[in-house]
């Protein structure tokens, strides 16, 4: 549904972005992490044709939003990175308004605008003026515009950004829930949202992408992925390291906590050629055959806040 | 949807926010106020013993100087300064559309208090029997000329986010335009420079055409005049914004 390619965005001598080629399918929630000032907000503006870009194109279910604009937007929504709306209008006349201007009529615009007001949580607000609102409503009040026309296609940026952690929870939820039937981009510098919402995520920093990949992929890229924590306590733990670095699929033990207090912890790196979960697996078996008291196991996933220092360190080291 | 519907949401919003707004009714009170104090005080309309409007749109070219440029100013600066223009300009309109609409819901807005003027109208037809058509005709070239100031103000609004910048930029463009016509600058530029180049200086202001208007005639040079003027200065606000979104 959206497809970019070879975007390339240049102010002046500096290329905010540069060269980045990806595509949406519907049935997708596609993550855009970078650190601030990585390009997303310029690289969303030009999805959605508000700023046209240097070189490169982008096409919205097929038309491109510079040469075939109208029927481009027609298909999607948009929330843009501060959320605005008109302060001198009151919520419902904002959305009834938005909704004229998608070409919704009569009773097909006041269902319309009253679903996103209930699937936006606005109803205590809806006959205010959008000037008293505080910044989640307004946040929200944003949301509820960009999802009106029930569009095929979503382009957040930064969709929770100022919400509080129940608001948040409830729109990445959200956001998830609509993935399965659109396709949705969105921005975010919050790593745990590409978890909580996200199909796959790119990274990008300075412009480029960095990394492109499911969370899991992007997972396993980080140095701790696949790495087994061990705790065990009891009597009788010596020469631990010895015994389990002594395991075919261990490549290396590392101490986190040695057995002179009565417990011990230790991170063990499995070889390359270790299925996932089979390192677990011989040290649960080793612990049994030892009579050690296993109090923890645990195969790690990776951490995508280490992937992301690693792929963008370059920026804040310069 | 065709694009006059689109240009009716968008008017009739803006159309809406000036009446939502305190400082639309301060500027539409102090204008109805000094439009019609003015001719009395000082051009006496009363004392002349003529029926008609002329007193009243002599000071109209400079009362709308101010007048057009505080109505229009927040035509674009709001937008920007919202950041909503990025919201209007992603929905599946044009960006034609939404300069129209703007410029129409603040013409209309002009409109309706120039309409609202229309005690001193009833007052000249207390007092005596004025050539109503020739008052008609000073109404419509009045409404025109504000169009034009109107439209200068969109194009300087369009440029900034700062409603002050664009309110000082709209005023002087608006005044270099009045002078133009203002007796002492043709003539300053005919002696020096010769009559062809006063003519061309004249023919470029507003109130030059505006005078015609007022006289009870509405020539078509006058009314080519001031929409060429609205027509350019509207396309400009349009290469304006693109250009800024261009960056």
């Amino acid at each position: 549904m959206i497809r970019v390619q070879n975007l390339t965005k240049a102010f002046g001598p500096k290329r905010a972005v540069n060269n980045l080629s990806f595509t949406v399918e519907k049935g997708e929630v596609l993550g855009f992490l970078g650190p601030n000032g990585a390009g997303k907000s310029t690289t969303m503006r030009m999805i959605t044709g508000f700023i046209p870009p240097t070189s490169g194109t982008v096409s919205i279910g097929g038309h491109d939003i510079v040469d075939d604009a109208i029927a481009a937007r027609r298909l999607f929504g948009y929330l843009p990175e501060s959320a605005p709306s008109y302060t001198d209008m009151t919520v419902h006349g904002f959305l009834h308004f938005i909704a004229e201007l998608r070409g919704l009529t009569g009773d097909a615009r006041k269902r319309a605008v009253n679903k996103v007001i209930a699937t936006c949580f606005i109803e205590a607000v809806v006959h205010q003026s959008v000037e008293t609102l505080s910044k989640g409503f307004r946040h929200r009040l944003c949301f509820a515009q960009s999802i009106l026309h029930d569009p095929e296609v979503l382009v957040m940026d930064e969709p929770t950004d100022g919400l509080d952690p129940n608001q948040k929870h409830e729109v990445r939820g959200l956001i998830k829930e609509m993935g399965r039937t659109k396709a949705i981009i969105f921005s975010t510098h919050i790593l745990e949202e590409v978890d909580a919402a996200c199909s796959r995520a790119i990274i990008i920093d300075r412009g480029s992408i960095v990394a492109n990949g499911t969370p899991e992929e992007l997972k396993a890229r980080s140095a701790t992925a696949g790495t087994v924590l061990v705790r065990l306590s009891g009597d009788g733990l010596g020469n631990l390291t010895g015994r389990l670095g002594s395991l075919p699929l261990a490549k290396q033990v590392l101490t986190l906590e040695s057995a002179s207090t009565g417990k011990a912890s230790f991170r063990l790196v499995p070889t390359k050629t270790a299925a996932k979960g089979d390192l677990a697996a011989s040290v649960a078996a080793l612990a049994k055959a030892e009579n050690w008291k296993l109090e923890e196991l645990h195969t790690d996933e990776g951490r995508l806040d280490e992937v992301f220092r690693n792929v963008t360190l370059s920026d804040t080291s310069k | 949807m065709n694009s006059w519907s689109h240009i009716k949401t968008i008017t009739k919003r803006e159309l809406t926010a000036y009446f939502t707004s305190p400082v639309a009714y301060v500027v539409l009170i102090v204008f109805l106020l000094v439009s019609a104090g003015l001719p009395f005080l000082f051009a006496g309309l009363l004392e002349r013993g003529q029926a008609n409007l002329e007193p009243f749109f002599t000071f109209q070219p400079w009362l709308m100087l101010l007048l057009v440029p505080a109505i229009g100013m927040r035509l674009w600066s709001e937008e920007h300064r919202l950041g909503t223009l990025e919201l209007l300009l992603t929905l599946p309109i044009t960006a034609w559309q939404a300069i129209v609409a703007k410029f129409l819901a603040s013409w209309i807005f002009i409109g309706i208090a120039l309409a609202m003027t229309f005690p001193a109208w009833i007052t000249i037809n207390y007092l005596g029997h004025p050539d109503n058509g020739a008052v008609f005709c000073g109404y419509v070239g009045n409404w025109l000329m504000a169009g034009s100031y109107l439209a200068i103000t969109s194009m300087t609004s369009a440029m900034t986010r700062n409603q002050v910048i664009s309110l000082v930029s709209a005023v002087s463009l608006c005044l270099a335009s009045v002078l133009c016509g203002f007796e002492p600058v043709p003539r300053f530029v005919a002696e020096h420079l010769g009559s062809g180049l006063a003519n061309l200086v004249s023919g470029l202001s507003s109130l030059t055409h505006f005078q015609n208007a007022q006289r009870g005639v509405i020539d078509s040079r006058d009314l080519l005049f001031f929409l060429s003027v609205i027509g350019f200065s509207l396309f400009t606000t349009g290469v304006v914004l693109r250009s800024q979104r261009a960056g």
